[in-house]
């Protein structure tokens, strides 16, 4: 396995200067997460969601879980990507190049991470400056570690999808029947104690569940797990679906 | 050295052969070119010798380099323009090359050096600051020229370079691509359906049809198979003495006679039809009507296969075309 620094460097260059151009997009990127902020967060502020703790303001329960969302959904996309690529042509010239697909993997995975995490830390600025809180540079760093992971898993999970699919057909089965239910099963919105027993166990299937919980954990001290379990799951999730995302990128045919 | 041989090359899609047992080869320097409708197996075939496919059964070597043991020696020595466009719209034309330079290990310095170089040849050096997406389609396929020719390849494949281009582009791409071959002794294998691409730029050009080669030759050879233009003359009357007038003229190489039209095979029928005027008028006959039918590849086409390009196209429509997704392929 050669990984060619030039090529990585490249394909993450690439990401950067249509991430830049694309302020459209960047700013639709951030509309959703804000909204469901400002609505859900004034909406139920008042009245108060069980199980979240007495002390603790509903909006202030939300912001993690509502970065959370944002970097599940920009790093799918960004593993999806590989599927536009393909749809414009753009793959082919990428793989008729002397790169190894590993270098190529790691290019794309580099830009995609850069370009969510660009996108999570906007959103957390926008909070900061409504009032949400950050008790310590130790809990911000903790935070982005935590970012880290869910953007790398989601993007391996986003490469496996774009390499088994083919074409952009079954992007919509994706987004209803993975994306929004890994959003609602993460306890993202309210507190996973509120769920029943069956539908709970399914969101401990849900790494996203992992990296809300541990970024919760560090931002305003409150976790269901404890974060060493949440930094160990996540870690593991990151590891396994970016090497599937690999193998499966790998493997499939770049036509 | 041979640019490109390829022995019992074979690719099946389920069931489905689009590239049947071809075994041919490509002199260095030369200009090939692969002519045929659409689902014959021409793209097919250039994207296993680019090692974006591989082959089912067969072996090749691309530049001296074996396509199966060695893809990496030949994805360094190929350059390739893509049917479909394979651009970064959101990309300057400046950062496509530059990045496809990039990918190929090539220093700044060179870089620098190398696109100024291939921008000046496809004439897009003023061009070079714009994003790709406002780009016409002539300068899209002139940019995805100048950035196969970056890395120095030593074979360059070459898909359907003027598909859907304007007649004046498609000039300008043709006498790029000649230039191209004559300057730097790449060697060019190009896919095309166009008889008169082919005619003008290929050395030598086979006839693919169905996964095969129905012919490869000369493309002066290949239109001498069919003998040459026909030139039809409809007349007032009809006339036995022009008849046997023009069976002696030695540059008609076949006449037939349907009613009052009577049809002449010769080679530049254009420079004959007023020499064939004054012998009709001669023969105190007047010619009503001429039509000139240069032969195409439909008549190449018909002559090897024995089937017009128009029936091909719609067996093919019928038949699975699994390469492709569901948004059809040309864009």
């Amino acid at each position: 396995m050669i990984i060619n620094t030039t090529a990585v460097y490249v394909l993450w260059l690439r990401e950067m200067k249509r991430f830049i151009r694309a302020k459209s997009r960047i700013i639709g990127a951030l509309a959703m997460p804000l909204f469901f902020l400002a609505f859900l967060g004034l909406g139920f502020n008042r009245m108060g969601v069980p199980g979240i703790g007495r002390d603790l303001k509903y909006i202030h329960f939300l912001v993690p879980g509502i970065i959370g969302m944002s970097l599940l959904f920009t790093s799918t996309f960004a593993g999806l990507s590989v599927l536009w690529d393909r749809e414009f042509g753009f793959l082919k010239e990428i793989m008729v190049t002397p790169v190894s697909r590993v270098s190529i993997v790691i290019g794309r995975i580099a830009g995609g991470t850069t370009t969510a995490l660009i996108q999570g830390l906007m959103l957390l600025l926008i909070a900061l400056i409504a009032g949400f809180k950050i008790p310590s540079l130790a809990s911000f760093l903790l935070a982005l570690l935590f970012m880290l992971l869910i953007t790398t898993t989601f993007i391996g999970l986003g490469l496996i999808f774009a390499s088994v699919m083919k074409d952009m057909q079954g992007f919509g089965l994706i987004m209803n029947f993975v994306m929004f239910p890994m959003f609602f099963l993460s306890g993202a919105m309210y507190p996973l104690q509120n769920l029943p027993g069956v539908i709970r166990a399914l969101s401990y299937i849900d790494p996203l569940t992992f990296g809300i919980d541990g970024l919760r954990g560090a931002l305003i001290g409150v976790s269901a797990f404890s974060l060493p379990v949440d930094i160990l799951v996540m870690a593991a999730f990151s590891v396994v679906m970016v090497v599937l995302g690999a193998w499966f990128f790998e493997r499939s045919e770049s036509l | 050295m041979d640019a490109i041989q390829v022995e019992n090359l074979t690719k099946k899609f389920d069931g489905f052969t689009a590239v049947d047992d071809l075994t041919f080869s490509v002199p260095s320097g030369e200009l090939f070119g692969l002519l045929g409708p659409n689902g014959a197996g021409k793209t097919t075939t250039i994207n296993m010798l680019a090692t974006l496919l591989k082959p089912t059964s067969g072996r090749a070597r691309v530049a001296g380099y074996d396509l199966a043991k060695d893809r990496d020696n030949v994805r360094k020595s190929i350059g390739i323009v893509f049917q479909d466009p394979a651009l970064d719209v959101k990309l300057t034309g400046r950062e496509n090359l530059d990045f496809h330079a990039m990918m190929y290990n090539i220093d700044r310095e060179t870089r620098r050096r190398r696109i100024a170089e291939v921008l000046e040849l496809v004439e897009l050096t003023d061009k070079a600051k714009i994003l790709v997406e406002k780009y016409s389609g002539g300068m899209k396929r002139r940019l995805e020229i100048a950035r196969g020719l970056i890395h120095r390849p030593t074979v360059m494949f070459l898909d359907e370079p003027t598909l859907g281009l304007d007649a004046q582009t498609r000039r300008h791409i043709w006498d790029y691509i000649r230039k191209l071959n004559k300057d730097t002794g790449v060697s060019i294998i190009l896919t095309t359906h166009y008889m008169e691409e082919a005619d003008y730029l290929c050395s030598r050009i086979a006839i693919m049809d169905a996964g095969k080669f129905a012919a490869l030759d000369k493309p002066a050879r290949l239109k001498d198979v069919l003998g040459g233009d026909v030139v039809s003359l409809e007349l007032d009357a009809p006339s036995e003495p022009l008849m046997a007038q023009v069976q002696k003229l030695p540059w008609v190489k076949r006449v037939k006679q349907h009613g009052l039209i009577l049809s002449l095979t010769m080679e530049k029928g254009e420079r004959r039809i007023p020499e064939l005027i004054t012998l009709a008028q001669k023969n105190k006959v007047t010619v009503v009507c001429v039509n000139l039918h240069k032969p195409s590849l439909e008549d190449v086409f018909l002559h090897f296969t024995g089937k017009t390009i128009r029936e091909q196209d719609q067996d093919q429509n019928e038949r699975h075309r699994p390469a492709r997704g569901p948004h059809g392929g040309r864009r």
